[in-house]
């Protein structure tokens, strides 16, 4: 009677649950469907020992309540065969489980190139997946379509079955990049290039979004993701073509100014380096990018000329100690002082240390 | 408030303008005006029942361990209705925004909502909490009259109360951080947050990381050294042993907080270069560094609430602690274990497939000996004799819900599962399932538990109960519907929504936030009552429980040194066993009592902390530099200060312990 009072009340429940969409259990992409099946199976292997617990622990608290008088051993405390029993349990059901963790996150690792579509459905062997540079902008998406020499503002699309190679950077804080549809989340970050790869397996619409708080429009960081059928997408791709605008670098920093709730919008052209500058932090006219200066380090840097070597920063907030803030130039870049130009170039030469095995280095 | 990217500063007051009082805000006009009001009635009240002596005297400067322990959980209780009403706040706001709504809280607004209620909720009403508990009982658990550095005790809880003050002003000058309770660069940049918010951040964490750090030294050197004749390790209560765990946490992960805070003050403040997007900073350094300290510090909140659970089942279950050696080995697992599984925090960071399977791992073995715990506690209970008083309940409670929250843990630390799941409501549903169901569930069992010790009468069980089921409920009602829609791919810090499907699910939790509101009302009502009613409840034997452990064994409230003579211990459950061996009170040839002096230098040094730190935030460099030098020159001069001891007559310790004899001869 009880029991069945108490199924009375999870009925609500049940409904509502029917009816919201659980994205994370129903993806349509084939990486967030082995996510949700890795979730799923573990959840099932802990509640082998959880409902155990559970359930006796909801049985000793009513049998050993001291009006029912079941037995008292208040001394008893130590046995050797349960206590081997409780640590074993655990351990069994964890070496079971670390086996799934380190297999799955090997296979479902975000940087890994796919090599499946879907069940049993190997990528065919003349696939190139389509490579969507993706960057996070305060507060809004911008991604880029190499191949396809387009760009759009929080609009994404795909082709449905065609593996995608997402390359993920941001231009000013970390934010993460999310279709839950399609797989799972990855941080972006300025000055690095994290990696996706992911397909989406159903046309549809689906949302995108920033998973990581990011700032004051951070909730209006949402996009609407496309999976659509090849000649859909051409014509999207056409669609963008016709805005008839140009990403360079200049509106690219106009575009980055921050800004919120932005509508979608399109670039017909994009200039060939952009995503590369954005990670390299470079896109300013004038800096020099963070792989030059890596390697400039590597060959053991610029001495002394690397500290007059600077592009005053004058729209960037400052700390009231200590330089104001700076960029470090393009070494063909003109200054806006020549005279501390010719004697910073002067400096280097010298300073360069003789390159002994310096050639091999790479980064 | 807009905020400029330059704000003019003036010598005098640095950049403290007019502007940085929201007096065009009235949500906090009139918090302002409430706490204004109260806090007149409060110093009125002390005023006229003429308190300030009774309280600086006996209370302020106390270096009594008890006492400080009381404070600290007075503060702690204090701090809870301020992060609680935040948490409403959120509740509310996420319920209200839909459908083009923006709801009532602007960004600016709410950012600094969330990332407050983070704060203060971690560091000022768990870690006081904890820390107060550790205080109260553990000396007398382990039969000492003190800590072993009596005064930095006091100093170590002025400091955290120094730093709960400097983020408490932030409401009401300026603005607190808008970047979420563990301040992520580059946000947290100067060039990013440029005003004061993450400023009031670093410095109330930092002035209060001082206390923390320093208390917890203090606790491991008293459990090391002082415990009674007898006492080995391996008879010390299960409580002590936590208690010990998690100290050694802090002093081994606190360090690593307060360089990390370093770092960041050297960014905004001299423009160095550690964690910044340019110049070759690297904000994933952040990143590891905070969790780092992070990781571990959840371990200190929770080990210490394990050990509230073990001295109640086996009280209450009138029963010895089932496998107490290997509840010992499971607590110093998990005290090394935590220090392996930082990373666990951002798998989403794009560490490689290795990198982030070895940690997933390691996370995953941190619950075998959880699980042992929750094993031991179960068997606990087998054969016993349950009473189920107010901390029992809190306890059955606990096991049912933290076993929950440690399975959605676990499945957390799968790295394929917490790509989909990272930073979901899923995640916020998990990690309050296991700092409420586990660390404010002990708490509170803990409370109701020592109440008596401290006072000397029990808390009124009524309201207890009351409190007890609403928290309950509220709890389930309003995290419930978190882990569903982290299924359903919400994020975390959203301040609108697009979905209209959505909302349902945030008015269950919102109703279950009011829910948990009763709770905490039931609670304070219970104290009140209890007050009121204290000479029904009063317990005149000390050992209102039939408790096991040393601190049963003297009266309630215990008198200044605790036990008349120091006690030896023979067995684990060491006053069980004198209990059954028989044991008679000593009722004469007692001999003077050497005990430390109160001091108010703890306060002083603290006060003039938190004008140094407020004078940080505001850029006033003289009152900065200025206090900066008071503070040191004041603890130098209290080095000399020789007049730290003095003995309490034996005359005196033979009158309180014939009052204490004839109480327990007028009950029997």
């Amino acid at each position: 009677m009880k029991l069945r009072r108490s199924l009375l009340c999870t009925l609500p429940v049940m409904a509502l649950l029917g009816g919201c969409d659980m994205v994370v259990l129903n993806p349509s992409g084939y990486v967030a469907a082995q996510q949700r099946d890795v979730l799923v199976t573990s959840t099932l292997l802990m509640l082998l020992i959880i409902i155990p617990v559970m359930g006796l622990t909801a049985f000793f608290a009513w049998r050993y309540k001291a009006s029912r008088k079941a037995r008292y051993d208040p001394d008893w405390h130590h046995s050797t065969s349960l206590e081997l029993i409780i640590w074993a349990a655990p351990l069994m059901i964890i070496i079971c489980l670390g086996g799934l963790t380190w297999v799955s996150t090997h296979m479902l690792d975000p940087f890994r190139p796919l090599e499946h579509i879907g069940e049993r459905r190997p990528v065919p062997a003349d696939a190139k997946p389509l490579e969507v540079d993706v960057v996070a902008l305060d507060w809004k998406w911008l991604f880029i379509y190499p191949e396809y020499g387009i760009a759009t503002v929080n609009d994404a699309a795909a082709p449905v079955d065609r593996p995608i190679h997402f390359k993920i950077t941001s231009q000013s804080v970390m934010n993460a990049f999310y279709v839950p549809a399609l797989a799972g989340m990855l941080y972006a970050m300025p000055g690095m290039e994290s990696q996706v790869h992911a397909v989406m397996n159903y046309p549809g619409e689906y949302d995108g979004f920033s998973s990581n708080y990011s700032g004051a429009g951070f909730s209006h960081m949402r996009f609407k993701f496309h999976g659509l059928e090849p000649r859909d997408f051409v014509a999207w791709i056409g669609a963008a073509r016709a805005s008839g605008r140009t990403l360079d670098r200049a509106e690219y920093l106009a575009l980055a100014e921050p800004s919120e709730n932005v509508p979608p919008s399109s670039y017909a052209a994009v200039e060939p380096d952009l995503f590369d500058r954005v990670v390299g932090r470079c896109v300013e006219q004038g800096r020099m990018c963070a792989g030059e200066m890596a390697w400039l380090d590597g060959q053991g840097g610029t001495g002394l000329a690397g500290t007059v070597n600077l592009l005053p920063a004058p729209d960037q907030a400052s700390a009231p100690f200590g330089a104001t803030p700076f960029h470090v130039a393009e070494l063909c870049a003109p200054l806006p002082d020549t005279e501390t130009r010719r004697d910073s170039l002067a400096l280097l030469t010298p300073l360069t240390p003789a390159p002994s095995g310096a050639s091999d280095q790479t980064f | 408030m807009a905020i400029e990217q330059h704000i003019p500063t003036t010598f005098l007051f640095g950049r403290l303008t007019w502007e940085a009082f929201p007096i065009h805000e009235p949500i906090l006009v009139a918090t302002f005006a409430g706490v204004v009001l109260g806090g007149l009635a409060l110093l009125g009240a002390i005023t006229y029942f003429r308190l300030w002596g009774f309280l600086w005297k006996e209370w302020f400067t106390s270096v009594d361990h008890k006492k400080i322990g009381i404070m600290y959980i007075v503060l702690g209780i204090v701090m809870l209705l301020r992060g609680f009403a935040d948490a409403v706040m959120m509740r509310l706001q996420q319920a209200l925004a839909f459908n083009g709504s923006e709801g009532y809280l602007p960004a600016h607004h709410y950012d600094q909502v969330f990332t407050a209620h983070g704060v203060i909720m971690i560091f000022f009403v768990a870690m006081p909490l904890v820390t107060g508990f550790m205080n109260f009982v553990m000396p007398l658990q382990i039969g000492a009259r003190d800590v072993a550095f009596p005064f930095l005790n006091n100093f170590s809880f002025w400091m955290t109360v120094g730093g709960a003050v400097i983020t408490m002003v932030s409401l009401f000058v300026g603005e607190y951080a808008q970047t979420g309770w563990l301040a992520y660069p580059p946000l947290s940049g100067i060039a990013n947050s440029p005003y004061v918010g993450v400023d009031y951040y670093i410095w109330g964490l930092q002035v209060a990381g001082v206390g923390t750090t320093l208390s917890g030294i203090n606790l491991i050197v008293t459990i090391i050294k002082m415990r009674c004749p007898g006492m080995t390790m391996m008879r010390m209560p299960i409580f002590t042993w936590t208690a010990l765990c998690s100290n050694i946490l802090i002093v081994a992960a606190f360090p690593v907080f307060t360089a990390l805070l370093v770092l960041l003050a050297l960014d905004r403040y001299v423009g160095t270069n550690f964690f910044t997007a340019d110049n070759g900073g690297n904000p994933m350094m952040y990143v590891n560094l905070v969790w780092i300290w992070g990781h571990p510090e959840v371990y200190i909140l929770i080990l210490p609430a394990f050990g509230i659970f073990s001295e109640v089942t086996s009280t209450f279950s009138g029963k010895r602690l089932f496998g107490y050696s290997s509840m010992v080995y499971a607590t110093v697992c998990i005290t090394v274990l935590s220090y392996i599984v930082w990373l666990h925090h951002f798998f989403t960071m794009g560490s490689g497939a290795s990198v982030n399977s070895f940690f997933g791992i390691t996370t995953m073995i941190i619950s075998i000996p959880t699980g042992a715990k929750l094993f031991n506690w179960l068997f606990t209970m087998f054969r016993g004799r349950i009473r189920y008083e107010p901390p029992m309940m809190w306890t059955v409670a606990f096991m049912l819900t933290f076993t929950i929250g440690g399975m959605t843990g676990v499945l957390l630390a799968v790295p394929p599962a917490d790509f989909v799941l990272h930073n979901s409501l899923f995640l916020i549903a998990h990690f309050h399932n296991v700092i409420i169901g586990g660390v404010v569930f002990g708490l509170f069992a803990g409370i109701q538990f020592w109440f008596p010790k401290a006072f000397g009468f029990k808390l009124e069980p009524f309201w207890g109960k009351v409190s007890f089921w609403c928290w309950l409920t509220g709890y389930w009602l309003a995290f419930t519907p978190l882990y569903v829609l982290g299924l359903m791919g919400v994020t975390r810090r959203m301040r609108v929504f697009d979905d209209p499907s959505l909302q349902i699910w945030f008015l269950i939790a919102a109703i279950g936030a009011g829910v948990i509101a009763c709770g905490i009302a039931a609670f304070l009502i219970q104290i009140g009552v209890s007050i009121l009613r204290r000479d029904q409840l009063r317990d005149t034997t000390g050992d209102p429980w039939d408790g096991r452990t040393l601190e049963w064994a003297t009266s309630s409230p215990p008198p200044a040194y605790n036990f008349a003579f120091t006690p030896v211990v023979r067995e684990i459950d060491a006053w069980w066993d004198m209990k059954s061996a028989g044991y008679v009170r000593p009722t004469s040839g007692f001999i003077p009592i050497h005990m430390p002096k109160n001091t108010p230098a703890g306060m002083i040094l603290a006060g003039l902390a938190v004008v140094c730190g407020l004078a940080l935030v505001w850029y006033i460099w003289w009152l900065a530099a200025l206090s900066f030098l008071g503070l040191i020159g004041y603890a130098i001069w209290h080095t000399f200060n020789y007049n730290r001891d003095y003995h309490i007559p034996a005359t005196q310790v033979t009158a309180t312990e014939d009052a204490r004899g004839q109480l327990l001869a007028g009950r029997a």
